[in-house]
């Protein structure tokens, strides 16, 4: 409990005594391209993949003669836009990104190069920390759009070329009964996933005490620690949202 | 003028500073000396607002540094310039880059008078053709150096360095203590070194203080540091043994 009051205490200092707004705008735009650009192959080839499988995985389910093939493109549209394009491209991310911000912050600070802020008085934790929010909220959801279409194709390449579904059908299947909220859905869910990854990684690396062992310690905590909360908010999500 | 009146802190149950009072004059450098784990970096922290004190006093040329307000706070800190032991420059960023941060985030002047005035600062410290190298591609001395150029960028009136020695040869050592010493009297600042090096000591120790189990037991200067009457201060030196070989 009193991490989590801690926790709650240092996303309060990112928004207090922040320095001029000039001074973020180019740190927001280094952190989109890092956290956004840098992310964009292992989200691709994992979404890729993964929609691939869902509708091979699908098919070899389905064997019910009754069944119309299409149903196979509905679940990969489906099953890509409200859970996995979100949710498991949010935890590749907390596996990249929040390792990658616990890490840093963490070397930054027992190298003492936040206590130079500090002492510069500088609010070190929102000049460094807040951008990262900011680009991480940002550019998740840009990342979620792009995994869902590929998820979405992986399922058709895969599909068509198996020859488990023909084009037309799986064409067919994605017009199948949509309803646009999904992708309402798993963007309301890809912002939250984005805040929760960047401010949990970003406490485990700012408050770091120690030596490269901790900064390590610091970094597998927060992956973890982002992955439990990006399943909890899941689930609480989706009984709000969808229920 | 710094001053500092019956500093406390405790960690735990361990009392790691039990009172310390004194006063760091401008123009002077003003050395901390005492053995790992006696409270000197603690002392530091608490003077520059990294660490707060259970108890006491610092007050900047009368500001009293601790009570102040946040804005207070800040207005002193611009003062400051300090000297990481392990000099904390920014992994991202140049040489340059580094030593403009402060200027960048704290100042209104134009680009030029920027990149002028960090320029000045870094031939100030021998490193005007460096500017373009990472942190990572420069030497421990270097980087000491850099980290001197960003501490005086501002023209600060305090400066701090904690440990300016630490991981450096003898050589490059006296010339880090030289510089700090050159740029105390030549812009009248007060300093205050963080040291246990005894060749610093013997090398610009105009004003010593030395502490002990939280405490100051001694202060004085480098003449009378090597005949002092105090036991835990001669063991102290005595350590050495060009000291030991001196005293023979």
């Amino acid at each position: 409990m009193s991490r989590l009051g801690s926790y709650f205490i240092f996303l309060g200092t990112l928004f207090r005594n922040r320095e001029k707004l000039r001074v973020y705008m180019s740190l927001i735009l280094n952190e989109c391209t890092s956290i956004g650009v840098g992310s964009i192959f292992i989200v691709a080839l994992v979404n890729t993949f993964i929609g691939a499988v869902t509708c091979v995985q699908t098919a070899y389910n389905l064997t019910n003669p009754f069944v119309p093939k299409n149903i196979i493109a509905l679940i990969v549209r489906d099953s890509s836009i409200l859970e996995l394009a979100p949710t498991l491209s949010c935890i590749v991310l907390a596996g990249k990104v929040g390792s990658n911000i616990a890490g840093e912050l963490g070397t930054m600070r027992i190298t003492e190069q936040i206590d130079a802020l500090e002492v510069m008085g500088i609010n070190s934790s929102s000049y460094l920390v807040l951008p990262k929010v900011i680009a991480s909220v940002l550019m998740f959801p840009l990342l979620v759009i792009m995994a869902g279409f590929l998820a979405i194709l992986g399922g058709y390449i895969a599909g068509t070329l198996a020859g488990v579904i023909s084009s037309e059908d799986y064409v067919t299947g994605l017009r199948v009964d949509y309803k646009p909220f999904g992708v309402t859905f798993a963007l309301i869910k890809t912002v939250v996933f984005a805040f929760l990854v960047s401010t949990i990684s970003a406490y485990q690396g700012y408050n770091v005490r120690g030596g490269a062992l901790e900064v390590g310690a610091a970094s597998t905590s927060a992956v973890t620690n982002s992955c439990i909360a990006i399943v909890a908010a899941d689930f609480v999500l989706t009984q709000m949202l969808l229920t | 003028m710094i001053e500092i009146k019956n500093i406390e802190k405790t960690f735990g149950d361990r009392h790691v500073l039990a009172g310390i009072s004194g006063s760091f004059e401008p123009g002077k450098t003003t050395l901390v000396i005492g053995t790992s784990g006696t409270g000197k970096s603690v002392l530091l922290k608490c003077m520059i607002g990294l660490v707060k004190p259970d108890k006491g006093e610092v007050l900047y040329d009368g500001r009293n540094f601790l009570t102040g307000d946040l804005e207070d706070q800040k207005a002193i800190r611009r003062e400051m310039g300090v000297l990481f032991q392990g000099s904390a420059l920014f992994d991202s960023k140049t040489v340059l880059q580094n030593v403009r941060f402060p200027l960048d985030m704290l100042t209104d002047l134009s680009e030029k008078e920027k990149v002028d005035r960090s320029q000045e600062c870094l031939q100030r410290v021998g490193l005007g053709d460096a500017g373009d190298r990472m942190p990572s591609e420069i030497s421990g001395g270097m980087k000491k150096r850099v980290g001197i150029a960003r501490a005086i960028v501002l023209n600060p009136k305090y400066l701090f360095c904690d440990e300016p020695n630490s991981g450096l040869d003898p050589l490059t050592s006296i010339k880090i203590d030289q510089l700090i010493s050159e740029i105390t009297e030549e812009y009248q600042i007060t300093t205050v070194v963080i040291t246990h090096d005894m060749n610093s000591m013997m090398e610009i120790g105009e004003k010593i203080m030395f502490l002990h189990k939280g405490k100051k037991v001694w202060e004085g200067n480098s003449n009378s540091l090597i005949h002092s009457d105090v036991k835990e201060l001669n063991e102290f030196i005595n350590a050495n043994k060009l000291i030991r070989e001196m005293e023979k």
